[in-house]
């Protein structure tokens, strides 16, 4: 049997999940787009006692998280931030998921945004439960309040040296009125004892010993197992099925068709086959004789794109940036320097593969999900359900992984829509071939550069023409009117000073899924721009260090030009200052082993600052990369630990895209399969990286992913270095390197 | 037909297919969900358990070739996560998403069983099995080399 699509766009409207939508399609945008949530929550905030912080009579004290985590460290940062204006200490203190609730909590995590979004907001909870509390203890004593003070988990009254614990108070202090969150006075940062410090991660234990909980190990009483086929190629839809050999594999309970659902969800549908254990799943979904109807996408390749890129790079794109007149400023120059970029899709690749466990009962429904945007998650099973949201429990797993492929609810939908025909609780899960071949990719893109030096090696004009498979234009409906918006980030206000600026976009069709990836357009911005740019530094006879800090100028701050209203200007200052504190660090100018060489990169994302110099050699047909090191701005680091962790982690992401990453399509359908064919850095590929943390006393900034766009380009500008050979197409291949 | 091993020192006996794969009865019919599911081709590590004392990947091997054999998984390495190789995680807070570690600690163990103080290059081979996707290879290193010098510490006490 087959179910109609249960969820088009306008039940997601209906379904009151229009405002997550928006939320997906701001994750570009900033890391202040996710604040949305949380500025209306400021407005009327929750009692912090309901939403925060759970103490018990007994003292024991637990706080909450709102946001979801992935191995970013989310867990430990932000009730830190709560632990300090608590005035708690750290040791004790008990962390617990939140329920899924978006009138509460601004859940959707992405974007690098969890910690600038939910600094304020924690620090004015945290400071509001601690007035809370001293209001309730200076009545117990009948003194002013101004006479009473929180410390180590309890509140003191100097002169009379009483004090009373949390547990003590509580119950008076959840009753009192919350104090107004523009007002309550926030902790003086010289007084900080939590944030600023070296903390491990809370849950780092349960991960040491196997006891952590991912999604993928939720088990529920009577649950079965469930995998879906889906068909190869993109879009293509199911013809025709015999599961008579399923049905006879011992272990299998069913086998129906799902539909596909489009805009937002966008799922293959397929067939799903459910069974008692996961193995049988797998076993049956093999028996399985199904004929595809593949569709119109059958024809796209690799190599299609490829000429679709070519065609397009032979024509002017469409002005997304227009300074000066660039083509005269080339025409007359003294020096020209031309390049080609060229970027395959990517894959995620999160160590577990999607998985979505639900339990749609008549009354309501349940479900454990590994998922960056549980609210979202709620609001596709309360869809297909047809429940209100509220009738909706999510629990939120930790997740093994997520890199932006976690913000996805299309395994949610598929999960929901198995739930719903069955009536059992199901886990749907992925197998990593699955996983490989149904990702929402990075965008595959083409780049043509163009600058010219005046006689003095300033920059005389810098000309970008871009084509790329836009995420944009996949999840706005009306997104092929403004493709290029996800494509160019800080590329589109570069910190070099130049009078003529230019900038063009072509949008490249392909029925590929594309999402957010790992710092998403920034990952071949970053690459683009501090490879072209180490170019013109080469065409100069300047060092590439010296010449960038030359081209930056002075210091001032550079509007967003991609998104003026929410983005934070780019701070050339402290963009001059992690590329400096690397490059000291390093030892740059500084004598290397013979055949070793330097690379230098530095950039603007999330409202961070990263540099990074890497030092490589060629050998053999092979680059080793042997040492990274880091400068990075992240405004107030919370957990300066947790940032160096953030930033080693994002320095071998970027190393697997420059060394292996690519997802190849034939005949309309990916190529690669599993580890053998998608491979990524292992132990024996991995550098020494150093991590010097900047610890400044700005706003927190992103760290999740500033730390990516720098590594590429800083280990290709090494191996020119070396070699005198640029790279300009990613993963590097041997023969690029001779 | 059950099939009987030695799990985490006691006795075991299940009633399965004799095709499924161990990581499969671990996870599923056992609910000792530790052992993780990453690839089902033995290409990243995560499903790794002791077999007789040999790290080996469980996703590939069918229940029926464990008969009889003494398995160790993740939970079976200490009560309380006081095993070096656990306690050398945590202070190197090794961890990011963390699916991989179960995996990677139990190649690690191995690896010590055979080589108490393994050298870098021991350590690239005996390690490049197991992929972590958060990049955390340079904490596992450094969590190797801490674990090989408190056991080493706990043997000099002992003796």
């Amino acid at each position: 049997m087959a179910i109609a699509p249960v969820v088009n766009r306008r039940d997601f409207l209906k379904t009151g999940v229009a405002g997550s939508v928006a939320l997906v399609i701001g994750f570009h945008l900033s890391p202040r787009a996710f604040a949305d949530q949380a500025e209306e929550q400021e407005k009327k905030p929750p009692n912090p006692f309901d939403a925060w912080v759970r103490i018990t009579p007994d003292n024991r004290v637990t706080l909450i998280l709102g946001k979801s985590e992935m191995g970013q460290g989310i867990m430990t940062a932000l009730p830190m931030i709560l632990a300090e204006e608590l005035c708690l200490d750290w040791k004790h203190v008990k962390i617990e998921q939140a329920p899924t609730n978006p009138k509460v909590y601004d859940h959707g995590t992405g974007g690098s945004g969890s910690v600038s979004g939910s600094w304020l907001p924690l620090r004015r909870a945290g400071a509001a439960a601690r007035e809370m509390l001293i209001a309730a203890a200076a009545a117990r004593w009948k003194v002013s309040p101004d006479t009473c003070k929180a410390q180590d988990g309890g509140i003191l009254h100097g002169a009379r040296k009483s004090f009373l614990t949390y547990g003590e108070l509580v119950s008076d202090a959840a009753q009192l009125p919350v104090p107004d969150f523009n007002t309550v006075p926030l902790k003086n940062s010289n007084d900080f004892t939590v944030v600023g410090h070296d903390t491990r991660r809370f849950e780092g234990r349960d991960k040491a010993t196997g006891a952590a909980i991912f999604g993928l190990d939720s088990r529920v009483p009577g649950m079965l197992y469930a995998v879906v086929a889906r068909c190869p190629v993109f879009a293509g839809k199911l013809k025709s099925l015999d599961a008579a050999k399923t049905k006879a594999v011992p272990g299998v309970r069913d086998v129906f068709a799902i539909d596909p659902v489009g805009q937002g969800a966008f799922t293959a549908g397929g067939v799903a086959v459910l069974a008692d254990n996961s193995w049988a799943a797998i076993q049956g979904r093999k028996a399985l004789q199904i004929t595809w109807d593949e569709g119109p996408a059958a024809s796209e390749s690799s190599a299609s794109l490829r000429q679709q890129f070519l065609d397009h790079a032979a024509k002017p794109g469409k002005v997304v940036r227009h300074d000066g007149d660039a083509d005269a400023a080339l025409n007359s120059s003294v020096k020209r320097v031309e390049a080609l970029y060229e970027f395959p899709f990517a894959a995620h690749a999160t160590m577990e593969p999607m998985n979505c466990t639900v339990h749609i009962r008549p009354d309501g429904a349940e479900a454990w999900i590994p998922t960056q945007a549980p609210q979202w998650a709620q609001g596709v099973i309360a869809g297909v359900s047809k429940l209100p949201p509220e009738s909706v429990v999510v629990h939120t797993t930790l997740m093994g992984g997520g890199f932006g492929r976690r913000y996805q609810a299309d395994f949610v939908m598929e999960a929901a829509q198995v739930a719903k025909v069955c009536g059992k609780p199901v886990m749907v899960f992925w197998t990593r071939e699955d996983d490989m071949q149904h990702d929402f990719y990075r965008p595959a893109s083409y780049h043509h550069f163009a600058g010219a030096l005046d006689a003095k090696g300033q920059l005389a004009a810098w000309k970008h023409f871009q084509t790329s498979t836009s995420i944009e234009a996949m999840w706005s409906p009306k997104g092929e009117e403004n493709p290029e918006k996800s494509e160019f980030a800080t590329a589109a206000f570069i910190p070099y000073q130049t009078p003529n600026y230019r900038i063009e976009y072509t949008l490249a069709k392909s029925s590929v899924p594309r999402a957010w990836w790992r710092s998403v357009e920034h990952s071949t911005s970053g690459f683009v721009v501090e490879s072209f740019v180490d170019e013109l530094a080469a065409a100069a006879g300047a060092d590439p260090l010296e010449f960038r800090l030359r081209l930056i100028g002075e210091d001032r701050k550079i509007p967003d030009f991609t998104n003026p209203k929410e983005g934070r200007p780019l701070d050339t200052a402290r963009l001059k200052g992690v590329l400096r504190l690397a490059a000291e660090e390093a030892g740059w100018g500084k004598p290397l082993p013979k055949g070793v060489s330097r690379g230098i990169a530095g950039y603007y994302s999330f409202e961070s600052y990263t540099a990074a110099v890497v030092e490589a050699s060629v050998k053999n047909g092979g680059v080793k990369v042997h040492r990274i090191v880091y400068a990075v701005d992240c405004g107030r680091p919370i957990n300066p630990e947790g940032v160096r962790a953030q930033v080693e982690s994002a320095a071998i992401y970027g190393l697997s895209a420059a060394l292996h990453d690519a997802i190849t399509i034939s005949g309309g359908r990916v190529e690669q399969s599993n580890f053998h064919d998608y491979k990524m850095p292992r132990m024996n590929e991995t550098p020494k990286t150093e991590v010097h943390v900047v610890m400044s006393k700005e706003e927190p900034t992103g760290i999740g992913e500033p730390g990516l766009p720098v590594v590429a380009p800083a280990m290709c500008n090494a191996i020119f270095a070396a070699t005198g050979k640029r790279i300009r197409r990613l993963p590097i291949r041997s023969e690029d390197l001779v | 037909m059950a099939i009987s091993f030695t799990l985490n020192g006691k006795a075991q006996s299940v009633d399965v297919s004799p095709d499924m794969p161990l990581l499969w009865v671990l996870r599923d019919t056992l609910n000792m969900t530790g052992t993780k599911f990453g690839c089902g081709m033995a290409l990243c590590g995560a499903c790794t358990v002791h077999i007789n004392g040999e790290a080996t990947r469980s996703c590939i091997t069918p229940v029926s070739s464990v008969a009889g054999k003494k398995i160790t998984t993740i939970e079976g390495l200490s009560a309380d996560g006081s095993h070096p190789v656990q306690q050398a995680w945590m202070e190197e807070d090794v961890p990011q998403c963390g699916y991989c570690q179960s995996g990677q600690i139990m190649s690690a163990v191995a690896l010590l069983s055979k080589k108490p103080n393994p050298t870098d290059s021991d350590i690239d081979d005996a390690m490049s099995g197991n992929i972590c996707r958060c990049g955390t290879y340079q904490r596992i290193r450094k969590a190797i080399h801490r674990a090989a010098s408190m056991q080493a510490g706990k043997a000099k006490s002992a003796a």
